[in-house]
């Protein structure tokens, strides 16, 4: 017999979101000069509140800010002294955590579950690591002298969370910022401004200016923008990287990524089905880093594929509050068709689809978990970021096809292997070309563990030690 | 008529409690103009030996905490003391005769002390620890790991001067038992009490009061003692007693250094001194 599940959801008391909201700069709340958008609830298409959308004028009074907080204050500021402001953000952060992750599953879509145990304390955790290195900037092997200010844009699929990786290594720096939000999730990133207010941060240091494409190009083309930091498609990531050539600009880029997970036959298979589940369905497959591709070896396909089915059909989908939930909702409808749209192409180009028998809710973005088995290296499901709960499946015999086909990608920017024979694995790590190699586990992240890319997943790391080095001029200067 | 006031017992901090000397002995703490503070335990062998037992028994959870819960705890230490920075600045005024300014400067120090420290907890391994490419197929990683416990001699400074040396040496993972400055014991127990409500665990930190020469060689000798930091030693006869017991099974030695300047931002070596390196090979093929 099969259990139900009574609803248990967090409660909404806890946020307040309000009608509209204005940009953040120079340490307060503006109207802007532009026009505004709404950002919705992915899970029911509510809209949440109306949001200013920065203007090159607008933008141009953010950057002038950090300029004056830079030159003024934060960059004469002793590095204990900015360290403190640092550990305060952290621990407001703590302090109001399931504010945040409510927040953040009501705007973005992601099971409040995600928020709450996983995005919500990694970012507090960031500001704590990064507080620590403002005073200890001379071990870091690069330096302690800042570049100024930073124009940081980021993506929807860890709206806080890629917001902490992109402010704290910059302010611990003594650099001060300009971010943007991605145009449907900005909620958390404004109240994070409410939170850099309660820690009485010193105005202009950090300035938040919300908006969409063109916000973020006159953030990255602005000539007294020293440093540009993106996360986000590959696509667009080039796009910077032709903007600011013949620029001082420093440029760090964290993209696309079509990560191969690769299982050989003597895994312990009940732990490897949970790693491919977490790696492809994990943030409904919104992340970068996703397990995209399984590489199975043969041997062991059709028990893998058994047994994956039957893990997958226990997944719970549907309202990001509810605690029980698994797969939240797609974060926006222009995501949900293209996910749709290359899901199409996979059954048209002749692989074979299984995805989980659910209801779906009838109003909001949803998307079934869902592999295609069948799967060549040529069909466009195997080669394109799907960036949504798709898994292509392909099978291998040997560990060097394994590597042919794992590397077989424009993407490096993440791995996995699944082996009980540690020599294998650490061929198998030296052989992959990506900047983040999972071996028996996936998807995890650490405020010390340098994260990035090779080839056109971009380049720089973000976290760590080596995390500073996208903020200093460097050793010798 | 005016209220008379409840005084303070001030007793040793062992294992999270804070017990009399089993010896029973207490000796008096005047103030700087002699005028009598309080009566202080006088640590006995004995003592010393129960302190060592509870560090050991502290050691294995302290060093096995994530680098991340160990900054949390050493921050909060950070956060607590300067909640009670008043009492600290009168009693460091009471038994050094400073200046108000003076004793101020000191906290404000010890403060941020402990939180340049407590960020160390997670960066220290990224910068002397690292990957050692080996001529072979391997996967060779140096990592630091902490000695274990160690014993103190605390130097001047009743609160920076501690603070410094027993900082470095728990955010680590090492676990400590100090024998606080005979003279000025007071403010050592005081800041026991503040670690107490820390959430440091019990065990991690113990403070010893009583005579350094007394105590100080029963520590040096002791078989699970790991290393032994002789920075407040001021006789050098003994410095060298000490060091030569400590040879017994090899403990790492801090030699003395009681006239430190400890409003200078130190270096890594408090923590480097008491870390050992261990390298991990794995083979590497299919």
């Amino acid at each position: 017999m099969a259990f139900e599940y009574a609803p248990a959801p967090e409660s909404r008391a806890i946020v307040d979101i309000k009608p509209s909201y204005g940009l953040f700069i120079n340490g307060e709340f503006v109207d802007g000069t532009g026009t505004s958008f709404k950002t919705v609830n992915p899970a029911n298409e509510e809209v949440l509140a109306e949001v200013a959308e920065a203007s090159d004028a607008d933008v141009d009074e953010a950057v002038k800010a950090a300029r004056r907080a830079y030159t003024r204050v934060w960059s004469r500021m002793s590095g204990a002294e900015r360290a403190k402001y640092l550990y305060r953000i952290a621990r407001i952060i703590q302090e109001r955590g399931r504010e945040l992750a409510v927040l953040e599953s009501i705007d973005n879509g992601k099971p409040i579950k995600e928020s709450r145990d996983v995005d919500v304390p990694i970012v507090a955790a960031h500001f704590f690591y990064y507080a620590g290195w403002a005073d200890k900037l001379q071990y870091s092997g690069y330096g302690s002298t800042p570049l100024g200010v930073a124009g940081q844009v980021i993506p929807w699929n860890f709206p806080l969370l890629m917001l902490a990786w992109k402010i704290a290594p910059a302010l611990a720096c003594g650099n001060t910022v300009v971010l943007k939000p991605a145009e449907t999730t900005p909620l958390t990133a404004l109240l994070f401004a409410e939170i850099c207010q309660q820690a009485d941060l010193p105005p202009g240091v950090v300035n938040i200016v919300t908006g969409a494409g063109d916000t973020g190009r006159a953030i990255v083309s602005h000539p007294d923008v020293d440093k540009v930091a993106f996360t986000g498609s590959t696509e667009v990531g080039k796009a910077i990287a032709r903007t600011v050539a013949g620029t001082d600009k420093k440029v760090t880029l964290e993209l696309g990524g079509k990560a191969a997970n690769i299982v050989f036959d003597d895994a312990p298979i009940d732990q490897a089905v949970e790693g491919i589940v977490d790696g492809i369905f994990f943030n409904q497959g919104h992340v970068c880093c996703a397990g995209s591709r399984l590489l199975v070896q043969e041997s062991v396909a059709d028990e893998v594929l058994e047994r994956l089915k039957r893990r997958m059909s226990t997944l719970r989908m549907g309202d990001p509050l509810d605690k029980n939930t698994d797969v939240g909702a797609i974060n926006s409808g222009e995501q949900l068709m293209r996910i749709r749209e290359l899901s199409q192409v996979g059954d048209a180009e002749g692989a074979e689809r299984w995805e989980v028998a659910c209801d779906l809710p009838t109003k909001g973005f949803w998307f079934p978990p869902t592999i295609f088995t069948g799967v060549s290296q040529a069909h466009r499901i195997a080669r394109e970021e799907i960036f949504g709960p798709v898994l292509s499946v392909l099978t291998f015999r040997t560990p060097s096809e394994a590597i042919e086909k794992a590397n077989n990608t424009p993407f490096g920017l993440s791995a996995g292997v699944w082996t009980d024979k540690g020599s294998r694995i650490l061929s198998m790590a030296n052989r992959l070309r990506a900047g983040v190699v999972w071996a028996n586990t996936f998807n995890k992240f650490d405020p010390t563990s340098p994260f990035g890319g090779y080839k056109e997943s971009g380049y720089g790391r973000e976290g760590g030690r080596h995390g500073l080095e996208g903020y200093l001029k460097g050793a010798d200067s | 008529m005016s209220r008379i006031d409840v005084r303070k017992t001030y007793k040793l901090y062992i294992g999270g409690a804070f017990p009399r000397s089993e010896s029973g002995r207490s000796y008096v703490v005047n103030d700087a103009k002699g005028r009598l503070l309080a009566n202080a335990a006088q640590a006995s062998r004995k003592d010393a030996r129960d302190a060592v037992v509870a560090a050991r028994a502290a050691f294995g959870g302290w060093s096995g905490r994530t680098a991340y819960n160990r900054a949390q705890v050493v921050y909060r230490i950070a956060e607590v003391l300067e909640g009670r920075r008043e009492q600290f600045e009168a009693e460091i005024r009471a038994a050094e005769g400073v200046t108000p300014a003076r004793a101020r400067a000191s906290v404000d120090a010890a403060i941020d002390r402990l939180v340049w420290y407590a960020g160390w907890a997670d960066k220290i391994t990224q910068v002397v620890g690292n990957a050692n490419p080996v001529a072979g197929p391997f996967f060779n990683l140096s990592t630091p790991e902490p000695s274990g416990v160690i014993a103190v001699v605390a130097p001047r400074g009743s609160l920076l001067g501690l603070v410094s040396v027993v900082a470095p040496l728990i955010v680590t993972g090492n676990t400590v038992v100090v024998i606080a400055r005979e003279d000025n014991p007071l403010t050592a127990i005081t800041l026991g009490e503040v670690m107490a409500t820390s959430d440091l665990p019990g065990g991690v930190v113990n403070v010893l009061t009583g005579s350094q020469a007394e105590i100080a060689p029963w520590l040096a000798s002791h078989m699970d003692v790991n290393g032994i930091d002789l920075t407040g030693v001021e006789d050098d006869e003994l410095a060298t007693e000490l060091e030569v017991a400590a040879a017994d099974n090899l403990k790492r030695v801090r030699r003395p250094a009681p006239d430190t300047d400890w409003l200078v931002e130190p270096g890594l070596d408090r923590m480097t001194q008491f870390l050992e390196t261990k390298t991990v090979w794995h083979p590497i093929g299919v």
